[in-house]
């Protein structure tokens, strides 16, 4: 097995019953590692885009998209992993019990995880003894944002969006 | 003018040239089956079990090469196809399989005879789809014959409500259909072949193995043609088993788990392996890292996703197996590979495959009595040991064709798909169905469908007493405990029996009687002679003809590859 890197496809299928079930079902009958998969509408009505994540090594990789390209109902399949691309996941967490110490804290973490993406980690809604923090930053990012507020609070409650992408106009990078 | 849908399924089958329709009836279908009703140029075949059913299909296909056609009902009649299905999948055999479904308004309540059939067949199909308004059914029908045919064949399932078959509707089906998501390849890539030609030119030790891609894209005389002009000794998977002729000179024979001595030292220390129309399974291989270890292997096949799968290969060729071989035949020269085809023929004299001579009739001995008696033929096998022992022995030479269950090993697909395939060929060759008598009990009931299709063959069953296969393993590898594998086991056996003797309860079920409770024709061998003689009274018979040979319990399979294993470590005696 070589080194497991992250990679991100999009993937145009036909907007019909079962084609996510075929799609997120290759996944499991073939052992890949599925991160994350986000689908929706594209600007035709019949065609849907998905987002996928998944963490594999060159040679599955490689398979993964040729098992995708072999369905039927699959369009188009388009490697994200190299070329610059936008890319962004949803995420909430909700930060409980927490005195007003632990709540300035939770505004220092958005404030900082946001330097170089304006307000990417904002706060959003707020208790007696809570807040709600939303991010757009990428999952990858998210990943390292979600551990941080594990470290630091005993109550937390997340979810995620999964990765949406589209590729870059001008940007030489993600 | 609007027709009905059930007009629309059958005017559809008509366009694409069925004319012979395996099914079995149920509530959901009984639409469609009376307008077949009137249909006269569609026969319908009425199986006893809808497995058999679509393993009928498969052999019709096989047999013909045409699209094999199955109509089921809803529910258990679609759940019992779906063994037959996966098969298919992984053989590559077009097939396409129409069940009934509850009406629309139903679905998704768990109605009586409710199961969501596509979900179910989703990974073992090429293609499925619920037909979910009377305004798609003509193109949705002509996909799945287009998708079934085309590419690297396969089954596809067309799911139809009930109402949907009523409803009226547009009258006219395709002519053709374009599918986005849908473009097999037709093209080969010249500089990837030119590249793969340089290579294989400049080897000292070529070999070409062959699967059944080959017989697929109909490029068995290609192949021919090829390795005589270039002087490249082939080797086959049990697949491509035939795609050669066996009594070719640069025949070596089949490789793997249970192939020859020499096909798997000819793998093993090739420097060239020109592999076309196979996907390198695991029984080909085995373990990995020691597979043609010493060679570049150049890869042809027709579906991406085959490519550097399970084995990294120098040249990846995309392409069908017939075109790649027509533009390499106009760069073909000879080689000088002489020495290499001697080194290969030495191998071949050290261990030859061969069974003893000494006792009794061994497979080899029955498998030799029947390329004796049929010159051509087509040999369809169940699976197991005889299966093993058919590829081993049978000559498949051209005009002959060998139909087995090679990617699933689909124990119950010897009989009805030996049935299908007499039903395709009608006549005009002869089909042997070579099966054991474990196999031979997964799907018996289809003696009936051969009665009354009045479909003559000849079953031959390896009579072992045993699920020889697997006994095979408990034999050499967990000391004789023979548990779940011995057929004429009771219940008040001793528990610790390690093989037959004296005490041995009589095997159950009398095949000769169970033939003849059919009207059709059996009788049980002891001997060769008794088998010779049987089968010339077979080749004559009107009905169907099972020749029961008894065979000895304990024989077994060799040469073997255990699991994993690098195949050049064959277990020889």
């Amino acid at each position: 097995m070589g080194i497991l890197k992250n990679r991100y496809i999009a993937l145009y299928v036909e907007n019909e019953v079962g084609v996510l079930a075929k799609v997120s079902g290759l996944f499991s009958a073939k052992s890949y590692n599925l991160q994350s998969l986000t689908v929706g509408r594209t600007e035709h009505e019949d065609i849907s885009r998905m987002t996928i994540s998944v963490s594999a090594d060159d040679v599955t990789f490689e398979q993964i998209k040729k098992q995708l390209n072999r369905m039927v109902e699959v369009i188009k399949v388009v490697d994200l992993t190299e070329i610059p691309t936008h890319m962004k996941e949803l995420l909430f967490a909700k930060i409980k019990r927490i005195d007003e110490s632990q709540k300035e804290e939770a505004f220092r973490i958005a404030e900082t995880f946001s330097t170089s993406s304006p307000h990417a980690v904002q706060v959003i809604d707020i208790g007696t003894d809570s807040v709600m923090l939303q991010s757009t930053l990428t999952e990858r990012r998210n990943d390292d944002l979600v551990r941080l507020l594990r470290e630091t609070y005993k109550h937390i409650d997340v979810v995620r969006g999964g990765s949406v992408a589209m590729e870059g106009i001008s940007t030489s990078c993600r | 003018m609007d027709i009905t849908g059930r007009k629309l399924f059958v005017k559809a089958l008509q366009e694409e040239g069925v004319d012979t329709l395996f099914a079995y009836p149920g509530g959901m279908i009984t639409d469609i089956m009376d307008e077949l009703y009137r249909t006269e140029s569609i026969h319908t075949v009425l199986g006893r079990h809808e497995q058999a059913v679509v393993h009928e299909a498969e052999g019709y296909a096989k047999a013909t090469g045409k699209v094999g056609v199955a109509l089921v009902t809803s529910g258990p009649g679609a759940t019992n196809t779906v063994t037959a299905i996966a098969d298919a999948h992984y053989d590559s055999i077009p097939l396409v399989i129409f069940t009934g479904q509850v009406p629309e308004a139903l679905m998704g309540n768990d109605a009586f005879q409710e199961v969501d059939i596509v979900g179910m067949t989703r990974n073992i199909t090429k293609y499925s789809v619920t037909i979910r308004n009377r305004k798609e059914m003509g193109r949705r029908i002509k996909m799945a014959f287009h998708i079934a045919r085309t590419g690297k064949p396969g089954p596809v399932l067309i799911d139809i409500p009930k109402d949907i078959q009523t409803q009226t509707g547009d009258a006219t089906y395709p002519e053709d259909v374009q599918i986005r998501g849908y473009k097999p390849n037709d093209t080969v890539h010249i500089g990837q072949l030119k590249k793969a030609y340089k290579m294989l030119k400049s080897a000292k030790k070529p070999v070409i193995l062959a699967g059944g891609g080959v017989r697929i894209s109909n490029a068995e005389g290609l192949l021919e043609k090829f390795a005589e002009t270039m002087k490249i000794p082939v080797c086959t998977t049990i697949m491509g088993k035939g795609v050669m002729p066996s009594s070719h000179p640069l025949y070596i024979g089949n490789c793997g788990m249970h192939g020859k001595y020499s096909s798997n030292m000819a793998i093993g220390n090739c420097d060239v392996l020109f592999s076309i129309g196979t996907r390198f399974n695991d029984r080909i291989t085995g373990d990995l890292n020691e597979f043609a270890p010493k060679a570049k292997i150049i890869h042809v096949d027709v579906d991406t996703a085959s490519i550097s799968r399970n084995v990294v290969v120098d040249v990846p060729i995309v392409s069908d197996a017939a075109l790649a071989l027509e533009k390499l035949l106009e760069w073909a020269e000879p080689m000088k590979t002489d020495n290499w085809i001697k080194t290969i023929a030495e191998w071949d004299k050290e261990n030859p495959l061969e069974m003893r001579r000494d006792r009794g009739m061994t497979p080899q001995m029955i498998m030799e009595t029947l390329n004796d008696t049929f010159k051509k033929g087509i040999f369809v096998t169940d699976v197991g040991q005889h299966q093993m022992w058919a590829t081993q022995y049978l000559k498949i030479d051209k005009g002959s064709m060998l139909i087995t269950s090679g990617g699933l090993g689909t124990m119950g697909f010897g009989f009805p798909a030996a049935l299908g395939a007499a039903i395709g060929s009608a006549g005009k060759t002869p089909v042997v169905c070579i099966t054991g008598d474990g196999g031979m009990q997964m799907n018996m009931q289809e003696m009936a469908t051969a009665i009354c299709e009045e479909t003559p063959f000849i079953t031959v069953i390896l009579n072992n007493q045993y699920l020889g296969m697997v006994r095979q393993f408990q034999q050499l590898f967990y000391g004789k405990r023979y548990e779940i594998t011995c057929l004429a086991r009771h219940k008040g056996c001793k528990a610790d029996c390690k093989g037959p003797n004296p005490e041995c309860y009589p095997y159950v079920p009398d095949f000769v009687k169970w033939a003849e409770s059919y009207s059709a024709f059996g009788c049980r061998v002891t001997d060769i002679e008794g088998l010779k003689k049987a089968l010339k009274d077979a080749v004559r018979s009107k009905v169907p003809v099972v020749i029961e040979c008894m065979i000895q319990s304990e024989e077994i399979v060799l040469p073997m590859v255990k699991g994993g294993n690098p195949m050049t470590e064959m277990i020889l005696k």
